[in-house]
């Protein structure tokens, strides 16, 4: 038994981590935020380089064939630099997608293209989780109208993998008949949106898409507790960096107890859930009767743990900290944006207590 | 990242479930895991034997002299566990004055402590805390004065657990007054039969005496029970401290309190429908379940950390505070949604699981407090942990 990360994963989550350094800084992330798209392109030109879209994409079709685990490291990485990227969707949900309930044929068209560079999917499966305002697709021959929304990983998508509930379906972003929304929420270092479509050509998956949308999810719920994960491993290092160096009453303010106990706080509860990411990314491959179960509870509990941090950490940095110009904000609101996608907490506790026949 | 174990562990884990079949029959029940009768002392002579207790303690001192493997302990754990088996014996003399004379003692104080101490004859208690020293320890002020080939001890300890069964206590006593207070302490070894040692109980607020206070008036102790040299009990406590700590944090223990607990509110019914239906305590529940589960990988990461000997840092720092806070608040959880149930105590009619859920949540805060408290940990993780500045000393005018 080893519970801990290869040689190789540690590599591949620093030289990620190294790339993003620079290729996410906080200016470029604030470019982004402001409306900049060329940082969007730059980093999606740099990951390529990297070899991260082929991740979780299979040998055979082109792609590295690493588990969810590596999927998992990467995420956090992003989460640390608040990268705006349309990795979770793009390059983790949509391929789990595909893998779970595409065709031979499919999977090899589309998983060629993604691997490639030539495809990127947005992702919407909201609906699959809890409807709300009458949104929900339904499919008649083979053309999609309805609502999704909260589609995830829009920013350099070319086409969408949406759900019916029963079928995963995919439409090209240009076609006819689908309009776009777009959502302004608090994290400006990924964009949402949500689509209307009126009879829109699609392409159903064949294989069984109820299971392909819930191992989607679970997947995705995966990776949001590891961007938070990374995110509020950050703000916890820059409060404690912050307190080190802000003197008040002729002391640094991190040598008062209140707030090395904030900070002791955030690391006490922040330590144990980098081993239950790592298990719960595992499982998705490794463990398959808890692979569900664990992304809730990961997904719930990262949820509360990173919220937890974004506040404390802010609190640590004083007034500074509720500046724009610090910037700390954009992890904040990162972590925020985690905690409801994909389900609120308590939404997801719910499945967790179905998934072990206690609701 | 690998679950499963080897060829070599399954093997190992079949010899364990083999000699478990073999001998349960011999073993003492559960419940009497801590009790030190004739049943539970033949038990451990059986453990020491097969390698199951005292496994990599060295075979001169009584130990059965394995490598160390942090794997096979593991799989040691599961399966006493699973087979419902009290392993091997604990308590302060042999989780913490036998790593330390080991690490520490003489030959003669190895030979004539530590086998006695492993086969469960010789039980120990624990001289540190006192009324004026707790979280700061190093300003205890019991005294140790020579007087020919004898120190002289004359002081109070409190908190002291075992001290009424107690055959032996090992004890911090300053020996050095005008040294500065991590200087002038030593680490003594003597029986508690010693003339002038009175052992009160301390009733907690359980409703149980689980500590006694100790009195020491003229106890004459030969100066050669010294561990470590004169002034330098500090350093020679600081190895048992961390053992200590080591020690508290079980995350199997959560687990299985987290299933009791899913037990009860499937089981437990208002207004014939069980408390499992209702969403506010089913929602705690999972909350808690994801912290258990946390803490359990901890673990695990620890063991691999452990079997590599590397050191797991913050990981292996946190499990003290997070761990006994995380067993508290699972106790107060089945006391909240056992309702009026919940304050039912000592042997009241319609008393649930003995009234055992308000004893830990009792006895869990005192595990809080005690062994170093939440805010000594606190200061540990931020200091030593994330490298934050310690607090300025204050300066007595």
């Amino acid at each position: 038994m080893y519970f801990g990360l290869s040689e190789d994963q540690t590599m591949l989550q620093d030289s990620v981590g190294r790339f993003l350094e620079t290729a996410s800084e906080l200016e470029l992330v604030r470019g982004f935020a402001e409306g900049d798209a060329a940082l969007a392109s730059n980093l999606q030109h740099g990951l390529m380089e990297l070899g991260v879209p082929l991740v979780l994409v299979p040998e055979e079709y082109g792609g590295l064939g690493m588990g969810v685990l590596e999927a998992a490291l990467i995420q956090e990485a992003m989460g640390r630099h608040v990268a705006p990227t349309s990795f979770t969707a793009a390059y983790a949900m949509a391929v789990i997608g595909l893998r779970e309930a595409g065709s031979e044929q499919q999977k090899s068209d589309w998983l060629g293209q993604i691997a490639g560079g030539q495809t990127l999917m947005g992702v919407g499966v909201t609906e699959a989780i809890g409807g709300r305002e009458g949104a929900g697709l339904t499919l008649d021959g083979d053309k999609l109208s309805g609502r999704a929304s909260f589609v995830l990983g829009a920013d350099l998508a070319t086409h969408f993998m949406l759900t019916t509930g029963a079928e995963l379906v995919i439409v090209a972003r240009d076609a006819t008949g689908l309009s776009e929304t777009a959502l302004t929420t608090i994290d400006k270092t990924r964009n949402v949106l949500n689509l209307d479509l009126d009879g829109v050509a699609c392409e159903v998956l064949h294989g069984d898409g109820k299971t392909g949308v819930a191992r989607m999810i679970d997947v995705g719920r995966v990776l949001l507790a590891a961007d938070s994960l990374g995110a509020a491993n950050m703000m916890l290092e820059k409060a404690v960096d912050y307190s080190k160096d802000r003197e008040q009453f002729n002391r640094p303010i991190g040598s008062f107890q209140a707030v090395k106990h904030m900070c002791a706080e955030m690391a006490a509860k922040l330590e144990p859930c980098r081993s239950l990411v790592w298990y719960a990314a595992y499982a998705q491959d490794h463990v398959d009767d808890e692979a569900a179960l664990v992304s809730c509870l990961a997904k719930s509990h990262l949820a509360e743990v990173g919220k937890y941090i974004a506040r404390t950490s802010t609190e640590v940095h004083g007034g500074m900290g509720f500046t724009d110009l610090l910037g700390l904000h954009y992890w904040f609101k990162r972590i925020g944006a985690n905690r409801q996608l994909l389900g609120g907490p308590e939404a997801v506790r719910e499945e967790a207590a179905k998934l072990q026949g206690w609701a | 990242m690998d679950l499963n174990f080897t060829a070599e562990y399954q093997d190992f884990r079949a010899e364990v479930r083999g000699f478990l079949d073999a001998h349960k029959h011999e073993a003492p029940k559960m419940s009497n895991a801590g009790l030190r009768g004739k049943k539970r002392l033949k038990w451990q002579r059986i453990l020491l034997e097969h390698g199951y207790a005292a496994r990599t303690l060295p075979k001169q001192y009584g130990g059965f002299g394995a490598a160390p493997d942090a794997l096979k302990q593991r799989i040691i754990a599961e399966e006493f566990s699973r087979a419902k088996v009290p392993g091997g014996l604990s308590g302060q003399g042999i989780n913490m004055l036998v790593p330390t004379l080991l690490e520490l003692g003489t030959e003669e104080q190895k030979q004539a402590y530590i086998a006695k101490t492993l086969s469960g004859e010789m039980i120990w208690c624990q001289g540190y805390s006192e009324p004026g020293a707790g979280s700061d320890l190093a300003a205890l002020r019991t005294s140790a004065v020579v007087d020919g080939d004898d120190f002289v001890i004359n002081g109070q300890k409190i908190w002291t657990s075992t001290a009424n069964q107690a055959d032996m206590i090992f004890c911090l006593v300053r020996t050095e007054p005008d040294a500065p207070k991590h200087h002038g302490i030593s680490y003594l070894l003597f029986s508690m039969d010693t003339p002038g040692i009175e052992v009160r109980p301390l009733m907690t607020m359980t409703g149980r005496a689980e500590f006694n206070e100790v009195f020491f008036t003229d106890v004459r102790v030969p100066t050669s029970q010294i561990v470590g040299e004169r002034g330098e009990g500090w350093m020679v406590a600081n190895a048992t401290l961390t053992h200590e700590r080591g020690m508290l944090g079980d995350p199997d223990a959560a687990l299985s309190r987290l299933q009791s607990i899913a037990e009860i509110m499937q089981n437990e019914h208002v207004d014939g429908k069980s408390l499992m239906d209702n969403a506010v305590y089913r929602d705690r529940l999972v909350a808690l379940e994801a912290e258990v589960y946390a803490m359990k990988f901890n673990g695990m990461r620890l063991t691999t950390a452990t079997s590599a000997k590397k050191s797991a840092g913050m990981a292996g720092m946190i499990v003290k505070l997070q761990g006994c806070e995380l067993n508290h608040r699972l106790a107060e959880l089945a006391i909240d949604v056992m309702g009026e149930y919940g304050i039912l105590f000592e042997d009241s009619p319609f008393l649930r699981d003995d009234g055992m859920w308000q004893t830990l949540y009792m006895f869990d805060l005192g595990l809080i407090i005690g062994g170093g408290s939440a805010q000594i940990q606190k200061n540990i993780i931020s200091e030593r942990g994330l490298g934050m500045p310690r607090e300025p000393k204050v300066n007595k005018a």
